[in-house]
């Protein structure tokens, strides 16, 4: 399959990029890994024409910790992620989640803010993000923004990002220490989609649950939080009652397609069991 | 639309050529470098039979085009053995523990497995399994391949241990 033609740029920073997208026009788009527009523009339900290529763009590279606050480069791989001693220490639920993507070839150059900007509810980071409510910084013609993670998400491939605006980073505070977590998908093979799944981020304090932020994958036109279902757990000691209210609360937000990977109404009832089994590990890690 | 000029390192030595940003990586390797050994199989990034190694890192070559890799250091399964012709120990390992079966997706699995040994020079069979994940064998022998990886490690280890 052959795409369509387009001149391919390689800017080497965040500015040169946004110059070269304000240039070109409608018609430009962002290259990070291509794990998802590349397959677009083999279609042909893809057509730009400019390409611009972030590669080489160092200061989108990179994850760090500043007074407890994580900065993720937009350009940052899958395979980054999942090596990272800083992510394994501080918020493991990024390496859990990165190791059930794709397969290794596509995780060496899938990106985190690919998967994040592109929209795609099938894609895993989104949940995760709303989950530890993390904020996107954005670049465009009018200088630097910040949008929640939590707010980012309007439709199916539509997000806040502006035409001209280009993702750059991802930012939020590092879960306490201690915290349970756990990232639970139910994929029909190793590389697809979830048929749907549950990110869990909690904290106890003894037997009992002090705090539960809960978001769901592919089950809606966009990545979901499960606000109820994370309330339905505070103060409870995880219960067989207080799992069975979070699942149905996450549940009762599903509005699951029915396609190849099963009717709605089962997509909907493996989120339930996502979200208790993710609840179950998340608290077995907690301390 | 104009046409680049493409230059990489591969198989150790410098090759360039003139080509449509479109171009994919595949097609480059395979059209313009005649390296036949990368397969195109799905052409969707899922089978895994036109895995290279880029900059150290296993790719799927059908879904990069070839202008991201402009400067990159490929190595297809053309650069596996010895330049003298002798088998790298992995191909070895897969003719002699029947690893090939169709042998269509041969090449991608020794190339990413000839990476997947330096990430992890002592994979358990899991391990294995989960490296070889990006790769399908539709004869479904992933048993042979598994067995013949894991024999070209310990060879390679042993190998290793001799030259100490």
């Amino acid at each position: 399959m052959i795409p369509g033609a387009f001149d391919y740029h390689r800017p080497s920073s965040i500015d040169e990029a946004v110059k070269l997208l304000a240039d070109l026009g409608e018609e430009a788009r962002v290259l990070a890994g291509g794990h998802s527009l590349i397959p677009m523009m083999k279609l042909r339900m893809a057509l730009p024409e400019n390409l611009i290529d972030l590669q080489d763009i160092a200061e989108l590279k990179g994850i760090s910790e500043d007074g407890g606050t994580i900065t993720i480069g937009a350009m940052t791989r899958q395979s980054e992620i999942i090596a990272s001693a800083l992510l394994a220490e501080k918020c493991p639920i990024l390496r859990e989640t990165a190791l059930q993507i794709a397969d290794p070839q596509v995780r060496n150059l899938g990106t985190m803010g690919g998967n994040v900007a592109n929209g795609d509810p099938g894609n895993d980071m989104p949940a995760v993000m709303q989950a530890l409510d993390a904020v996107y910084v954005i670049a465009g013609p009018g200088g630097s923004r910040e949008v929640a993670a939590r707010a980012f998400y309007e439709a199916a491939y539509f997000t806040a990002l502006a035409d001209g605006e280009v993702l750059t980073a991802i930012r939020f505070a590092g879960p306490p220490a201690g915290h349970g977590y756990a990232y639970e998908k139910q994929k029909r093979k190793i590389g697809d989609y979830a048929t749907a799944a549950a990110a869990v981020i909690l904290t106890m304090s003894g037997e009992r649950c002090e705090s539960a932020s809960i978001a769901l994958t592919n089950v809606g036109d966009t990545p979901l939080l499960a606000q109820a279902a994370g309330e339905a757990l505070v103060g409870t000691d995880l219960g067989d009652d207080a799992l069975k209210a979070a699942a149905d609360a996450a549940k009762a937000i599903t509005q699951p397609a029915s396609d190849g990977r099963g009717p709605a109404e089962f997509r909907t009832s493996v989120a339930g069991v996502m979200v208790r089994n993710a609840i179950v590990r998340a608290a077995a890690r907690a301390a | 639309m104009s046409k680049m000029h493409i230059k990489m390192t591969v198989n150790g030595k410098a090759a360039e050529a003139h080509a449509e940003p479109r171009t994919l990586l595949i097609h480059l390797l395979r059209e313009e470098f005649n390296l036949t050994g990368p397969h195109i199989g799905c052409d969707t990034g899922h089978c895994g039979a036109c895995t290279i190694d880029m900059n150290g890192m296993s790719v799927k070559a059908c879904t990069i085009f070839a202008a991201q890799a402009n400067g990159a250091e490929v190595t297809t399964i053309e650069g596996i053995a010895a330049p003298d012709g002798t088998l790298h120990a992995l191909q070895e390992a897969f003719r002699e523990h029947h690893g090939l079966q169709c042998g269509f997706c041969t090449p991608g699995m020794i190339t990413r497995a000839h990476r997947l040994l330096q990430e992890n020079p002592s994979p358990s069979e899991d391990e294995i399994r989960h490296g070889i994940s990006g790769n399908l064998c539709r004869c479904t022998g992933y048993q042979n391949i598994v067995k013949a990886i894991s024999a070209a490690a310990s060879e390679l280890a042993a190998a290793k241990e001799a030259a100490q």
